[in-house]
């Protein structure tokens, strides 16, 4: 591929007062941002600060409401993704854009023009992913592929428009870090070559790492321009939130309290075929501790966490216990009726039903554990609203829920305040046992150390709690031991400061066979 | 002609109006729309190919006319669930009920009279292959057209590029209208193809396998067509495999009654859902390719963000 030319004077990409109004709402609010070329430009904020607004109106997803953008110095009109595409814009989505039913090929044959045979697009697939060092199978299915590899997939795509402007978005949220120092690499190809890159992220020390400049938004507006590597973590961050964000004060370590939440070689077969079998996995979670499950997405958290909260109870009953008494084959209920209380996932559809108001999420979640309080007529079960909507304003007080109005959808909420309100729910009964899996995915930075700073409190309290995470920033935040699940088997736990960031990212990877990264799937 | 050949014969034209109907259904729901209106769609074609044929004469301006309006018909489904976004499972019953009520009122006039059987085309050579050629060379043309469908369609689906971009509209929606694929108006292709075909069957129906009009003479073929397009995991030569094992069973049981085996009529009745059920849950038992082949985004709307 041949190396892009850089132009001078004008900058490859100029944004100017970009204005975008949802109803009265500006989510973008007079942008200004100019991106040169061959350079590695961030774009820092909050949740909700207008990044993914802005992104999507340069690649034609959304229409602006006013504003220019200039491409090389002409006002261009970015009518569709496939108008960016043309002009040289590529992108790669934080929420991949695969066709998990097609092949790699398939996929990637979609995003190009017309008249190109499927073989080739495999051959140039192929030959591209080497170059860049992003091994892939063009005839794998992606379901069947790790969250790292399809992400090699979607920058492969972009690639293969030979774009001068690449853009990606949150790329390192799910990577190992030796996966992220992988992709880092490419990324300094990218820029050898002359191809800029608009890196959103709001990983502080990657951002001061790799780019060479930063523009922060927040509330839609721009507030700072600056060379990250000028700056420290903190006066960055002081950007994006506009005030200091909290750290959070780490649980003791020195409580050995009782053993409340235990698996014993607990095995669980994989459900689905896309779905990891858990292997033997024993772990144990005493008082005052916050146990962290650290792993690449799609090593069995979510297969851990089902069997753990009895979403699929498992057949032993005594592979998992709580509070000293078998649970294995109880179900969600029972469980959360033995004093534990559970976070999953997805907040949208799993954690809350978004179409209810967040009173009726409440109900939904807690209906038995707090019958007493909750519900009236005996068998009838009534709902007592006005007690309901106590509890709910109490949660959201506790956990600075913004919201627009006192009960709104659930689903109109920003994913960090809901994400604040379904971990609320749960803390407001003081359960004994919490278990959240993937506390603060996709959560600003505000949000997050709101929320681990409560877990932390939880377990200082005398609780036990559980976090499965992908993010190594948060687990070294909140725990006081730490696991890693690696193809559904679990490491023994170690104390949070006996470990570093390597030893997690080998147990991560190269714990059982072969080295992630080394080979493409061999499916 | 010997017994075996004249069973096989009526096995062909039992099937051949399920295969249509679920060939067009499985475009349909490949990309990601659900249309249960295949019965009204089906139940029109017929009333249509049979009032055209009285009128023009020719049964292939009625074949014509059948697959006209079974894909205008559709259209109406198109209209409403896809642009007007009403849901697509009360939709397509609606559309079900409205097509048996108007065919009936087409239809009307033509009750009772004798129609105009659609006559063989007679491929020369093959033909002359003894058993084989009789039963797959002397057909008549809506026979042919349904093979070249399930040939067509397997192709089309999986070797060309719009036939992967229906697949990946119906696998992903969102991701399908970031790329800059029209959703929508892929969606009114595949609904409207839908539609042909299950017209087509209608037309089948009315000039081929009973040469008039009855109403209600789609009989809940169009149910079994969409029960055989799931069982098939939503790939053709299932559907053709299905399409003849069901109209095999349904053809032998008449045969079996016939002769008094001494089973309970509604048992034999039963036998054809049962086998048909049974024979394509043991073929999809492959979970994984089930899977990979179910359209992700089967029947949910589709509104862009814009």
């Amino acid at each position: 591929m041949s190396a892009v030319g850089a132009s001078e004077g004008s900058p490859l990409l100029a944004v100017r007062n970009l204005t975008k109004l949802f109803g009265s709402f500006a989510a973008c609010n007079g942008i200004d941002l100019d991106i040169k070329s061959g350079e590695i430009h961030a774009l820092l904020g909050e949740n909700g600060a207008g990044k993914s607004t802005l992104v999507k109106m340069l690649f034609g997803v959304l229409a602006p409401t006013s504003g220019q953008i200039l491409w090389k110095g002409e006002a261009v009109r970015i009518a569709s993704p496939g108008a960016a595409r043309r002009i040289g814009i590529g992108m790669v989505f934080q929420h991949f854009s695969l066709f998990e039913a097609l092949t790699v090929a398939e996929n990637i044959a979609l995003s190009l023009s017309p008249g190109i045979s499927l073989s080739k697009v495999a051959e140039e697939a192929s030959r591209l992913s080497h170059l860049y060092g992003l091994p892939l199978d063009p005839n794998a299915h992606v379901a069947d592929l790790s969250v790292g590899e399809r992400q090699r997939i979607e920058i492969v795509r972009a690639l293969l428009q030979n774009p001068e402007l690449i853009i990606l978005d949150e790329p390192t949220s799910v990577l190992t870090p030796q996966e992220a120092d992988r992709l880092f690499e490419t990324l300094a190809k990218l820029k050898s070559e002359g191809r800029s890159v608009l890196y959103i992220s709001h990983r502080l020390e990657e951002v001061q790492r790799i780019c060479d400049r930063a523009t922060v938004l927040r509330h839609g507006k721009v507030t700072g321009a600056c060379d990250p590597r000028k700056e420290t973590p903190a006066s960055l961050a002081r950007m994006m939130v506009g005030s200091d964000v909290a750290s959070v004060s780490a649980a003791g370590t020195n409580t050995k309290g009782d053993v409340l939440l235990e698996a014993r070689h607990l095995t669980v077969p994989s459900r689905t075929p896309f779905a990891v079998a858990l292997k033997n996995v024993c772990l144990k979670v005493r008082s005052g501790e916050v146990l962290a499950i650290a792993g690449v997405a799609g090593n069995g958290q979510g297969e851990l966490f089902d069997a753990l909260s009895g979403e699929y109870p498992v057949v032993d009953p005594t592979a998992v216990s709580i509070r000293g008494k078998a649970a294995g084959n109880l179900g969600i209920t029972a469980r959360r009726l033995m004093g534990a209380g559970f976070v999953p996932e997805e907040r949208h559809g799993h954690a809350a039903v978004t179409t209810l108001p967040l009173s009726d999420n409440l109900v939904l979640a807690r209906s038995q554990s707090d019958r007493k309080t909750f519900l009236a007529g005996g068998l009838l079960g009534i709902i007592r609203q006005a007690v309901v909507r106590i509890a709910s304003k109490r949660i959201s007080e506790t956990m600075d829920v913004r919201k627009s109005g006192e009960n709104p959808a659930a689903g109109s909420l920003s994913g960090g305040n809901l994400q604040k309100y379904i971990v609320g729910r749960e803390l407001d009964r003081q359960p004994a046992v919490l278990i959240v899996n993937q506390p603060t995915w996709g959560v600003d930075a505000g949000a997050a150390s709101r929320i681990r700073q409560a877990l932390v409190d939880l377990a200082k309290s005398g609780s036990a709690v559980l976090v499965i995470s992908q993010d190594l920033d948060e687990i070294f935040e909140v725990a006081t031991e730490i696991a890693v699940i690696s193809e559904g088997r679990l490491s023994d736990s170690y104390p949070a400061h006996d470990l570093t960031r390597e030893k997690i990212g080998l147990l991560m990877g190269g714990m059982y066979g072969k080295t992630e990264g080394e080979v493409a799937h061999a499916h | 002609m010997g017994i075996v050949e004249a069973i096989l014969l009526t096995v062909i034209t039992a099937a051949t109006p399920l295969v249509l109907a679920s060939i067009g259904e499985l475009v349909t729901e490949r990309s990601g729309v659900l249309n249960l209106g295949v019965e009204g769609m089906m139940v029109m074609g017929a009333a249509i190919a049979f009032a055209a044929t009285q009128i023009t004469g020719s049964p292939y301006i009625g074949i014509l006319a059948g697959i006209a309006g079974g894909a205008l018909f559709s259209l109406l489904f198109g209209f409403l669930t896809l642009t007007l976004v009403a849901n697509q499972v009360a939709t397509g019953l609606a559309l079900t009920i409205l097509g048996l009520g108007i065919s009936g009122q087409i239809g009307e006039p033509y009750v009772g009279m004798s129609g105009t059987k659609l006559q063989p085309i007679v491929i020369p050579l093959l033909s002359d292959i003894p058993f084989l050629g009789p039963l797959l060379f002397k057909q008549d043309i809506i026979f042919y057209v349904s093979i070249a469908l399930v040939i067509g369609v397997n192709w089309f689906l999986f070797k060309s590029r719009a036939g992967l971009k229906i697949r990946a509209i119906g696998d992903n929606h969102g991701s399908a209208h970031a790329l800059g694929i029209h959703v929508i108006r892929t969606r009114y292709l595949a609904v409207m193809f839908g539609g042909a075909c299950a017209g087509l069957a209608g037309a089948q129906l009315s000039l081929v396998y009973t040469p008039q009009w009855v109403e209600n003479m789609s009989a809940g073929r169009g149910w079994i067509a969409l029960a055989l397009v799931v069982f098939a995991s939503w790939r053709p030569w299932r559907v053709l495999a299905g399409g003849y094992l069901f109209g095999a069973v349904s053809i032998s049981q008449l045969h079996a009654q016939a002769f008094g085996i001494g089973i309970p009529s509604q048992f034999l009745s039963a036998l054809p859902y049962i086998a048909t059920v049974v024979v394509l849950i043991l073929i999809s038992h492959n979970r994984r390719m089930t899977q990979i082949n179910t359209p992700a985004c089967l029947g949910k709307p589709f509104v862009p963000d814009r």
